[in-house]
């Protein structure tokens, strides 16, 4: 049967704000699949965002949804976490909003490992306000604000998330659909910090400027870059050259926030 | 039954007062001169099965406050002049998405770092412009640790009836000075809690105003699923660009606050009626301002005291009465000129108004403000 | 020829012509007609949901015809 993505979504929100072809629309039906795969409660699901084009996210599900500040999404949802520790808390968001602005409440929510899933859609680019590079624009591509090629060396969102603290990091991309909602979900039952980066394709900013000719290019590129987990460890670092590993990155059972927390509070009561 | 006193540091008294007002989650981060407040808060909050946590910055401060907030807690941070910089981003978005919290700024000097460990009160305008954007804003400033305990209970009070933030402005002085203070008796004090949604979930709005000016705002895990955004947004909360919808919105926010100032309004006056100089003075100055209508008393001179407890909104309406009354008004604070502006855009010219300011750390003194009286007379 | 394996549904309101239906499925039912999809040959379909999955835009739905 088609699946019935209307029921989690707010009526009469569609069709949404994002360009033909933006990958967003994709995650947010991953999304809606992991929510459905784990039955969350939608009166008891937080799905907080920032700004940008993925943080437009939240406002279309039909859940306690909370459109915050530029770069700000992650400490919001601390405080809604560490208040109703029972909320299951999502937050979602892009490159720019996650890692440049927003990029000290993300390492911190990863130290802190609090029990929250938190998508990040990378499509290499700010794209709201038009196409300036962000810390995760390759370097030598075009933006809005590097005429010339780009300066910058990248971020590596899933290592910057593990180098952090994250105990469970997953990638993968808008066009291996059905595994965005595989490891969403898994990221929802993982008591702790999940970060699951999605590559992302921005035709309307980022691909008419770096000779992707059409929104299906940009698609074939993540699906050529990417390179499951299991695969990678039999290939040669020439073969690897350029690829993009895929899959469960990283995952640790560690003690969490609002846990640790608790325990805090048995301590203060004399127990 | 005699009541409970202790001798306090202000900041401790913030602390106290805030637990008597039901605070149950504090988000901070340290900053000189407040941090007794979140150290004593880092212990009693989890007593009462609250919540503390020190978060990464001002900024995630800000936000874990009003995330929590939202969440259906009683919220506080607490920080000094360059914190408030940082919170200004969310302060505003605390205004727009109308969520209640309180803000404690305990005042040093600046612009920048300052000086950390003297006081200041030169962040009464940024307290009400600091954030961007047309806003109100509600501030108080208390005087003396009994006082920061019982405004501190009334900045809560007051964040949760106008679903705002809420920020309570004390000098360093006041902040770290150590006083005698008389605990209220659960029930002395009014305590007000948010009001709860009188719809069911189906037809929540979060901003619906057609049954009052301020909507009742549910809490998210309460069964009520809606959306909050620092967009300009309609009554639905979804974002709207919609020129009527944004115009009556923004309005709203700002006349729940002015059309309520008599609830909102609190000063105190000292020897007012018959002054031919006011000293309009807040904080700690306004202890020195006492002291200096004493003596100037004693020599003949007719001064009285007028202190704002709630200094946003203005008090315009009373230091216009008291422009039309007296022949002087001398605006004593440590700053380079601030409420002096006010005082003045209200006295239309009916008194003369001046300025006695200090910003070198050290307090102003009765000598200075009665020096500066005895120029108006 | 066989039969089709399943109905498409298209919201020709929702549907921002991407082309990422028309290019990723596997046997071409799909065409792009002045920006909006429609289904060309109805008949080819294998009900590989592909379509459905991959539309950014909540536009196609793929209802599956029971033998």
């Amino acid at each position: 049967m088609a699946y019935d993505y209307e029921k989690s979504i707010r009526p009469g929100k569609l069709p949404h704000i994002w360009c033909p072809g933006c990958g967003h629309g994709i995650v947010m039906k991953g999304l809606i699949r992991a929510m459905d795969a784990c039955e969350l409660d939608r009166k008891n699901t937080a799905i907080v965002s920032g700004i940008g084009c993925a943080s437009r996210l939240p406002g279309y599900l039909d859940c306690c949804t909370l459109h915050t500040a530029h770069g700000r999404a992650a400490a919001f949802a601390t405080g809604v976490k560490m208040s109703k520790p029972d909320m299951n808390v999502i937050v979602c968001g892009g490159d720019g909003d996650g890692t440049a602005i927003g990029g000290n409440h993300f390492i911190h929510a990863c130290r802190r490992n609090i029990d929250m899933t938190y998508i990040i859609m990378n499509n290499f680019i700010y794209g709201m306000t038009g196409g300036q590079f962000s810390p995760c624009t390759p370097t030598g591509d075009k933006a809005s604000t590097t005429p010339y090629g780009n300066p910058d060396p990248i971020f590596d969102i899933s290592k910057l998330a593990i180098g952090a603290g994250a105990t469970f990091v997953a990638r993968t991309t808008a066009f291996h659909a059905t595994q965005i909602d595989k490891l969403i979900a898994e990221g929802i039952k993982h008591k702790g910090m999940a970060i699951i980066e999605v590559l992302d394709d921005c035709p309307t900013t980022y691909g008419r400027r770096n000779k992707f000719r059409s929104v299906t290019d940009m698609m074939k590129r993540l699906k050529d870059i990417a390179v499951p987990v299991a695969a990678a460890s039999k290939m040669t670092a020439e073969q690897l050259e350029g690829k993009v590993l895929t899959g469960v990155l990283y995952k640790e059972e560690l003690p969490e926030y609002t846990a640790q927390y608790a325990d805090v509070i048995k301590k203060a009561q004399g127990a | 039954m005699a009541k409970k006193v202790a001798l306090l540091q202000g900041n401790e008294a913030c602390a106290l007062g805030a637990l008597y007002a039901g605070c149950d989650f504090f988000g901070g981060y340290p900053i000189t001169p407040s941090t007794e407040v979140a150290e004593v808060l880092s212990n009693e909050l989890p007593k009462n099965g609250g919540k503390f946590i020190q978060m990464e910055d001002e900024i995630g401060a800000m936000a874990s406050v009003i995330g929590a907030s939202l969440t259906g807690a009683k919220a506080l941070t607490a920080t000094s002049g360059p914190g408030v910089s940082l919170k200004q981003e969310l302060i505003g978005y605390a205004c727009i998405a109308e969520t209640p919290c309180v803000i404690i700024n305990v005042m040093r000097g600046g612009p920048s770092t300052g000086m950390p460990t003297g006081p200041g009160q030169s962040d009464v305008m940024q307290a009400m412009w600091g954030t961007h954007g047309d806003h109100a804003a509600i501030a108080l400033t208390p005087a003396s640790c009994q006082e920061i305990f019982e405004e501190t209970v009334r900045a809560f009070n007051l964040a949760e009836k106008y679903r705002m933030p809420v920020q309570v402005l004390y000098d360093e002085i006041v902040g770290h000075m150590r006083e005698r203070i008389e605990f209220p008796e659960p029930g002395d004090l009014e305590v007000v809690d948010r009001e709860a949604p009188s719809v069911s979930p189906e037809e929540y709005k979060p901003y619906d105003s057609t049954k009052g000016q301020i909507p009742p705002l549910a809490a998210f895990g309460s069964g009520y699923k809606f959306h909050v955004t620092g967009l300009n947004k309609a009554a639905d909360g979804f974002p709207t660009t919609k020129a009527e919808l944004v115009d009556a919105e923004e309005r709203r926010q700002i006349a729940k606050v002015m059309d309520n100032i008599a609830d909102i309004e609190s000063y105190e006056e000292y020897l007012i009626d018959d002054a031919d100089v006011v000293i309009w003075a807040f904080g700690s100055t306004s202890r020195s301002a006492r002291y200096a209508v004493n003596e100037l008393r004693k020599e003949g001179i007719k001064a009285g005291l007028f202190r704002p407890i709630t200094l946003w909104p203005f008090p315009a309406k009373r230091t216009a009465e008291l422009a039309e009354q007296c022949k002087g008004i001398v605006v004593a604070e440590m700053n380079l000129g601030q409420m002096v502006y006010e005082v003045e855009r209200v006295a239309q010219g009916k008194c003369v108004v001046v300025h006695e300011g200090r910003v070198d750390g050290e307090p102003i003194n009765p000598g200075q403000i009665m020096n500066k009286v005895k120029e108006v007379i | 020829m066989s039969s089709p394996k399943a109905k498409l549904e298209i919201n020709e309101r929702y549907c921002k012509g991407c082309n990422i239906c028309v290019e990723f499925c596997p046997t071409k039912v799909l065409e792009m007609d002045l920006f909006v999809v429609k289904v060309a040959k109805p008949e080819a379909c294998i009900a590989c949901m592909q379509c459905e999955l991959r539309c950014p835009d909540f536009a196609i739905k793929v209802h599956k015809i029971e033998e």
